[in-house]
């Protein structure tokens, strides 16, 4: 991760970078043995936090199948750190929106969100969760989930591949490690089906 | 069949009668339903197969499937029909008292076509909120999110537990009465929505004494798509897509049903390299729903590495589907006259080298689970299903057949090449839980077994018949049983001749195995909830559609 554009009128950003100080006293104190490693802390933090995402099992439909099939032998999920499903939304950190949202389900859905704890994060698994996939047309279906919560990754698909599953829960890692965690940005305020403030 | 013919004509002498359906076919007056309905029942017609709704523009009507639960020579199955002009206040007189579950049909007939029926005991709305406006499957509903929005608020409780009932009074107007469905000092346990070990989003409100469960009242709609109203839209080939979407484990099946039906209404000839393929295809498809079926029981009851034993060699499925048709899952592999492609020239080696591993593995399945102490004491002595509640509730398939029933649609009406092998038809007596759990393993060697004797002696030819580009269906009524893994799957179409349907409708299985949940767990304990419910292995979305 690099130093970004730090604003302070003193001091220039590539004085940041000058660390030559600190450079000598870790070689002193590796010379005398003792084994020594610099990392920043909010790098620290989301390399825990990105190897330990907790997912919440939630499927509503044939996505869940291939979420099953994930978390199974042949593809394994627990090599990324995914491996604890939580049954409890308190407890999780990531929802995997797996499934068709209809009209009846959408308030649970949001009261499920609503529950889980700070950083939290959300993935649209399959065609019905990014848009009403097949069923766009129906009378009954929510036509992306995107309107009742806000999205971090889409995995398209139909349902998507178990491949696809992994490679959408890597780009959430990768999400991850960039955060700043003791500046997490603010989640856009979804209701009535308009996004309102927020950067996303 | 004629006998039939005049024994209804004698019941209800208005009654008319199709020429030249496909099953005896009677339409009559609302009067002489019940009259004719306990008729029937008294002959031995005491399965009732499906109930359709159905808006014909002028009137609004209700179509019943009735079949025996002991058909004697072959399928037989009697088609009455009714209908009611009266658009505003429709009332049909219930058959729920005669077939109980029809308790739940009539609900969801009310739900789409806004059919009252008289002195049902509970004519609550099935799938969707009871502030839902209007009665979506009539042809005058207008689509109108300003009417009804996407809801912000989970319901009150109150808004679902009060239970309107409706009576004739003297001068014949309908009289509404509402009582509750439950007692302010009853103890209630929500179980799901969202509930790992509810198999998909199933409400179910529980009356709890203590530990012992006294009532389940299950609630769905929480993934209805609205499938059968968007296949009236749709031409024929493009249903095909939205019937895999229904039971996700069984979606050859599924589709394989609706095929048939398209096949035999337009009577297009399927070529026997075809039958042969997607029989094959069938009995992967089941092997690869009952070990999930299994893995999931398991691990519903604790037991992860069992869960991830049933999924590992569930892959070995997929990798042999993948190689065919490209899909995993959504196997997208039959269509309308045979099958897609041809089938991959390592598709044979593949599974005749699946075969005897499979066999390895349920005998390691055995060692592992089945003779294991703790969990044959805890599947055994619990979730009685008795053969007639089995009946009564048409609960068909692998539970079906854990209680005695005799329901395979491969026996009864033997379809592609099911007349061509030979198979057991597993039946258990017991009808607990250890039998729905041993029935599923059981009918894994059936499946293999079934494969085994196909697999040499896929005829060569053509895997497609020619179809033209546009199918339209004569004007009629189809109907199409197929056996999925979870039951008597049911393909009904309508079609007034054009290209896309006039009125579609899946009979599914898994309605009944829910409903079954209320006289099986009754004085059961909670704890052993669960593990019931994963003993009968339904899948929701084929229930909400």
């Amino acid at each position: 991760m690099e130093v970004k554009d730090i604003k302070i009128k003193s001091m220039k950003t590539e004085d940041f970078k000058d660390n030559e100080y600190l450079q000598q006293y870790i070689e002193e104190l590796q010379k005398d043995g003792l084994n020594i490693a610099t990392e920043k802390l909010d790098d620290l933090i989301n390399w825990g936090r990105s190897n330990s995402v907790w997912p919440f099992t939630f499927a509503t439909s044939c996505c869940g199948i291939e979420f099953m099939c994930v978390a199974a032998a042949r593809h394994d999920f627990a090599r990324f750190g995914w491996e604890v499903t939580r049954n409890s939304p308190r407890q999780a950190d990531v929802i995997f929106v797996s499934g068709t949202i209809t009209y009846k389900m959408a308030p649970v859905l949001k009261r499920l969100y609503d529950q889980m704890a700070e950083p939290k994060y959300v993935i649209a698994v399959g065609g019905c969760s990014i848009s009403g996939g097949p069923f766009k047309e129906s009378y009954h279906v929510v036509n992306g989930v995107d309107k009742i919560i806000p999205v971090d990754v889409y995995i398209p698909g139909c349902p998507p591949r178990p491949e696809a599953m992994l490679y959408g829960m890597m780009q959430l890692q990768r999400k991850i490690k960039l955060e700043n965690f003791f500046k997490l940005p603010k989640k856009p305020n979804i209701s009535n089906g308009q996004t309102e403030g927020g950067n996303k | 069949m004629d006998n039939m013919q005049k024994y209804i004509q004698t019941l209800a002498p208005k009654a008319q009668f199709e020429e030249g359906g496909q099953y005896l076919t009677t339409t009559i007056e609302p009067d002489a339903l019940r009259k004719v309905a306990t008729g029937l029942k008294e002959k031995g017609f005491d399965y009732l197969m499906c109930l359709t709704g159905m808006d014909y523009k002028e009137s609004l009507g209700v179509i019943y499937h009735i079949s025996s639960s002991n058909p004697k020579e072959k399928e037989t199955v009697i088609v009455l029909k009714t209908s009611t002009t009266n658009r505003e206040e429709p009332a049909i007189p219930t058959v729920s008292d005669i077939w109980e579950i029809a308790t739940y049909y009539e609900r969801e007939a009310y739900d789409f076509y806004g059919i009252i029926f008289v002195n049902h005991p509970d004519m609550r709305r099935l799938f969707l909120r009871e502030d839902w406006v209007g009665f979506p499957f009539r042809k005058d509903y207008v689509v109108n999110d300003e009417i009804n929005p996407v809801p912000t608020k989970v319901p009150d409780p109150d808004d679902y537990e009060a239970v309107p009932s409706y009576s004739l009074n003297k001068e014949g107007k309908l009289v509404k009465k509402t009582k509750s469905l439950f007692e302010n000092k009853d103890y209630i346990v929500n179980i799901g929505p969202q509930h790992p070990s509810t198999h998909g989003v199933l409400h179910l409100r529980t009356k709890l004494e203590g530990e012992i469960i006294k009532h389940i009242d299950p609630h769905f709609g929480y993934i209805h798509r609205g499938i059968e109203k968007m296949c009236e839209s749709m031409t024929y080939p493009q249903m095909l897509y939205l019937t895999e979407r229904l039971d996700y484990l069984c979606g050859t099946m599924n589709r394989h049903g609706l095929c048939m039906c398209i096949e035999k209404a337009a009577g297009i000839e399927v070529p026997a390299r075809a039958q042969y393929i997607r029989t094959i295809f069938d009995e992967l498809t089941r092997i690869a729903s009952h070990l999930i079926g299994w893995a999931c029981m398991c691990n519903d009851m604790g037991s992860i590495t069992a869960f991830i034993y049933g999924m590992r060699d569930r892959e070995k499925i997929m990798d042999i589907y993948e190689e065919t048709a490209g899909g995993r899952l959504m196997v997208n592999y039959y269509v309308v006259g045979g099958v897609a492609q041809d089938i991959h020239p390592n598709f044979v080696n593949r599974v005749k080298e699946f075969i005897p591993y499979m066999r390895k593995m349920i005998e390691e399945y055995h060692t592992l689970f089945t003779h294991n102490p703790i969990a044959a004491g805890r599947m055994k002595d619990c979730g009685f299903l008795t053969k007639e509640q089995a009946v009564a509730l048409g609960v068909t398939g692998p539970s079906g057949r854990a209680s005695g029933w005799s329901c395979d649609v491969r026996k009864i009406a033997p379809y592609a090449a099911y007349d061509k092998v030979k198979f057991d038809e597993m039946l258990h007596q017991g009808g607990g839980t250890f039998d729905r759990y041993m029935i599923r393993l059981e009918e894994i060697e059936q499946s293999l077994r079934i494969i085994e004797q196909l697999i040499d002696n896929i005829p060569e030819g053509d895997c497609r018949a020619k179809v033209p580009a546009i199918i339209k269906l004569p004007a009629g009524e189809y109907y199409q049983r197929v056996e999925n893994a979870r039951g008597d799957f049911g393909v009904y179409i309508n079609s007034t001749g054009d290209k896309n349907p006039y009125r579609v409708k899946f009979r599914s299985p898994c309605l009944s195995l829910v409903t079954a949940l209320d006289p099986m767990c009754t004085e059961q304990k909670i704890a052993d909830l669960i593990m019931i419910s994963g003993s009968l292995d339904y899948v929701i979305p084929c229930i909400d559609r």
